[in-house]
């Protein structure tokens, strides 16, 4: 074939398995996978065992160091690796970071709608206040959760293309998670209900939309329509990820102060994952920096977007073109994400940082404290009493 | 301000203008229809309006903006334009030259000078041939480079989209988002363009990497004097790289003229909704915003009148009759609205 030049040959053996390593990688993954598959289809697990205590009684989710990876042919993927936020209750926590950084997985987690046995919990916790008792969804085997999932908790996915189902009129699929989560409920009674949550998004006629097909509404209207099922239980907890990503500015405009009406409607929560920095400055009330599978800065809406600390946040404000301010040149963050495979020992983001110093060699940095709710993982900020504490 | 608004005039309809040197492109009331087809003999029952009347220009060296909601006809006139499509009226001039009259042989001398870069580059790549060969198979096609200064030629373009020598025997596969998109900038590039229309370049990227894919673009227009057509739907990007900025709805250019105008003094109702429902990365900042009622109408049946009559705020009766036509009302600043027809003071 083509005579192969030696920086090609350089650049194959980065990501090169031999035949040992990908079946050690293999034995290893297939032992884990079965070891945790067992914990999650355990059935009649009491309850003590998934039971928990939230540490502060106003929060809807706490997030303690929680873990998920993925087992993957390549070597396992840590795509959360010690995440620990809390939402609290009547608020928007946003969540912001690039792709692949793990936004989504940290939801997907909160949900226990992994791609199984593939991605699993590895270790932490996340506890959730259903109101009258507190479960830990980390430890919770998958049975059980299927009441929690779409009663207390619920999701609104990006793409409001794919997330109804085509063969289904839109009232059948309200339908039936009413009917799912209230047996006790009648046709009729679910039909009011169904109609009542068409209203309350704003769909003008309601009694139409209930008999229509989803390709037969516009892709604002199909938004509404997943919002209007997320909330058909009154949960407590809201997860949006990336709900007006697929959406024109005017219909996005329309959604976000449909959601934060509704929040205060109904008082939930909104834990709302996005890439889009103004859409966070507009709906959060705290805001999450995430940073291939870590937190890298967290506080609340106007510590982080008035007082960016962290380097990573920094370079993201930056590369943001905005109507009021102007720039000749957009900050470009420089370099690439490290491998996920492969995470460095030191900062992750030590190089692309354009202010690391001589101690970024070390260890990840630990959270430091600006304020009491704004915190961040970076040396920069490391007191000196923090340092003789770390020893 | 009264003064201002009476020196206003009618852009006629087909009147082609004379051609300015300053101009590398000039469209005129360009449209583009596409039949609707039904039954069993696939008869044409109705057309889809996509694009209906579009006047603007562009000087040379400069980028111009199009914005719009998804469907408003934004990507129909970037195609009208290279003759993707054939129009259904209306005139485009490149150079000052009808190209829409030219043969297919003359045609095809001129694809070099007009090229695209599209939306998705997963999708605009082909996943069987390598790299270099993407980039430099239309460059030998056209004979545009010697062949002892071709490998030269194609190097030095990717070099300059951000790309290494070495990636030349790779596939598409083996790149990330960012780096297909400086694929396809490097593709369009290698022809030796002067004009290039970016069909939403950035909108599949990542706020960090469209900022990289922003810079370049800019780089680039720089160092090749080229010609940008940038059509998205996120104006805080259109707002960073334009010196002029058209805004569609529904097959119409509703407002058009230089980016510093239209921001500061956005006068199409539609235009001013559009720009009040930016979010603006800035918590707690007070939003004068107008949310628009209701989803854009069907292109296939729309409305009568101004389009944009059904969601519009100053609707008046005359505007559910009669259509508006684009005015200058400022220097440079082509607004279609009947609120500037005659009296200066808005009725609101």
């Amino acid at each position: 074939m083509i005579n192969k030049k030696d920086s090609k040959k350089k650049i194959k053996r980065a990501n090169y398995l031999s035949a040992s390593q990908s079946l050690n990688i293999a034995r290893h993954n297939r032992k884990m996978m079965r070891h945790f598959e067992k914990r999650n289809n355990r059935k009649n697990v009491p309850e003590s065992e998934y039971l928990a205590e939230m540490k502060k009684p106003g929060n809807v989710v706490e997030f303690d160091d929680l873990h998920t990876y993925f087992f993957t042919d390549a070597g396992t993927v840590k795509a959360v690796d010690g995440v620990s936020f809390d939402v609290p209750l009547g608020k928007t926590v946003g969540v912001v970071g690039e792709s692949g950084c793990g936004k989504s997985v940290t939801s997907l987690s909160l949900m226990q709608i992994l791609q199984r046995p593939i991605g699993q919990i590895v270790s932490g916790s996340i506890r959730f206040d259903t109101g009258s008792k507190v479960y830990d969804i980390a430890k919770m085997p998958s049975e059980k959760m299927q009441k929690i999932r779409g009663n207390n908790i619920s999701m609104i996915f990006q793409e409001p293309m794919t997330s109804l189902n085509p063969v289904f009129r839109i009232g059948t699929q309200v339908d039936e998670i009413i009917k799912l989560h209230n047996p006790e409920m009648d046709k009729e009674e679910i039909k009011a209900r169904t109609i009542e949550m068409l209203e309350m998004v704003s769909i003008a006629n309601c009694e139409g939309v209930y008999r229509m097909y989803p390709h037969e509404l516009s892709g604002g209207m199909r938004q509404r329509v997943m919002i209007a099922m997320s909330l058909a239980c009154s949960p407590r907890l809201i997860i949006a990820d990336e709900p007006t990503t697929a959406l024109d500015v005017t219909i996005q405009a329309q959604i976000l102060d449909l959601l934060r009406n509704l929040k205060d409607k109904i008082n939930s929560s909104i834990m709302l994952i996005t890439h889009d920095l103004g859409v966070i400055a507009e709906m959060a009330d705290y805001v999450v920096v995430m940073y291939a599978g870590r937190i890298v800065e967290k506080g609340t809406a106007n510590e982080i977007f008035n007082h960016p600390s962290h380097p990573y946040t920094i370079g993201l404000m930056a590369s943001k073109p905005s109507v009021n301010k102007r720039v000749e040149r957009l900050y470009s963050i420089p370099g690439k994400v490290p491998n996920p495979i492969n995470m460095p020992d030191y900062c992750y983001f030590r190089d692309r940082c354009e202010k690391r110093f001589g101690r970024c060699d070390g260890p990840y940095p630990n959270e430091y404290n600006l304020s009491p709710t704004h915190s961040t993982h970076c040396y920069l900020y490391a007191d000196d009493q923090e340092e003789r504490q770390d020893g | 301000m009264a003064d201002k608004f009476k020196s206003t005039r009618i852009v006629d309809d087909y009147t082609p203008i004379v051609h300015n040197e300053e101009n590398i492109l000039e469209v005129v009331q360009l449209k583009k229809y596409f039949p609707i087809k039904s039954g069993l003999l696939q008869r044409v029952v109705g057309y889809v309006k996509a694009v209906d009347g579009v006047t603007f220009n562009i000087k040379r060296g400069t980028t111009m903006g199009l914005v719009g909601e998804s469907g408003c006809g934004k990507t129909t006139v970037g195609r009208t334009i290279l003759r993707l499509y054939e129009k259904s009226g209306g005139q485009v001039l490149f150079n000052g030259q009808d190209i829409h009259k030219y043969n297919a042989k003359e045609m095809r001398d001129l694809r070099p000078k007009m090229q695209i870069i599209f939306q998705d580059p997963y999708s605009s790549l082909s996943p069987r041939l390598p790299v270099g060969e993407i980039i430099s198979e239309a460059v030998r096609e056209h004979e545009l480079v010697p062949s002892e200064a071709f490998e030269d030629h194609i190097d030095n373009i990717m070099n300059k989209c951000g790309l290494q020598p070495y990636h030349k025997d790779r596939y598409p596969h083996e790149f990330s988002g960012g780096q297909r998109q400086r694929i396809c900038i490097a593709r369009a590039l290698a022809l030796n363009p002067e004009f290039v229309v970016c069909d939403e370049p950035v909108s599949a990227l990542d706020v960090s990497i469209q900022a990289q894919i922003i810079n370049l673009l800019m780089d680039l227009q720089e160092q090749f004097n080229l010609t940008y057509l940038f059509i998205s739907h996120d104006l805080s990007v259109v707002e960073h790289i334009s010196s002029t900025i058209g805004v569609m709805y529904l097959g119409d250019l509703v407002e058009y003229g230089s980016k510093k105008d239209i921001f500061a003094n956005p006068l199409h109702p539609y235009t001013q909704a559009l720009f009040s429902a930016i979010p603006v990365p800035e918590p707690g900042a007070k939003m004068n915003r107008i949310v628009l009622e209701g989803s854009i109408p069907s292109p296939a049946n729309p409305p009568r009148g101004c389009k944009f009559h059904t969601r519009c705020a100053y609707c008046m009766d005359r505007c559910k009759v009669e259509e508006p036509l684009q005015r200058e009302l400022e220097p440079d600043h082509f607004v279609a609205c009947h609120l500037y027809d005659q009296e200066p003071e808005k009725t609101s």
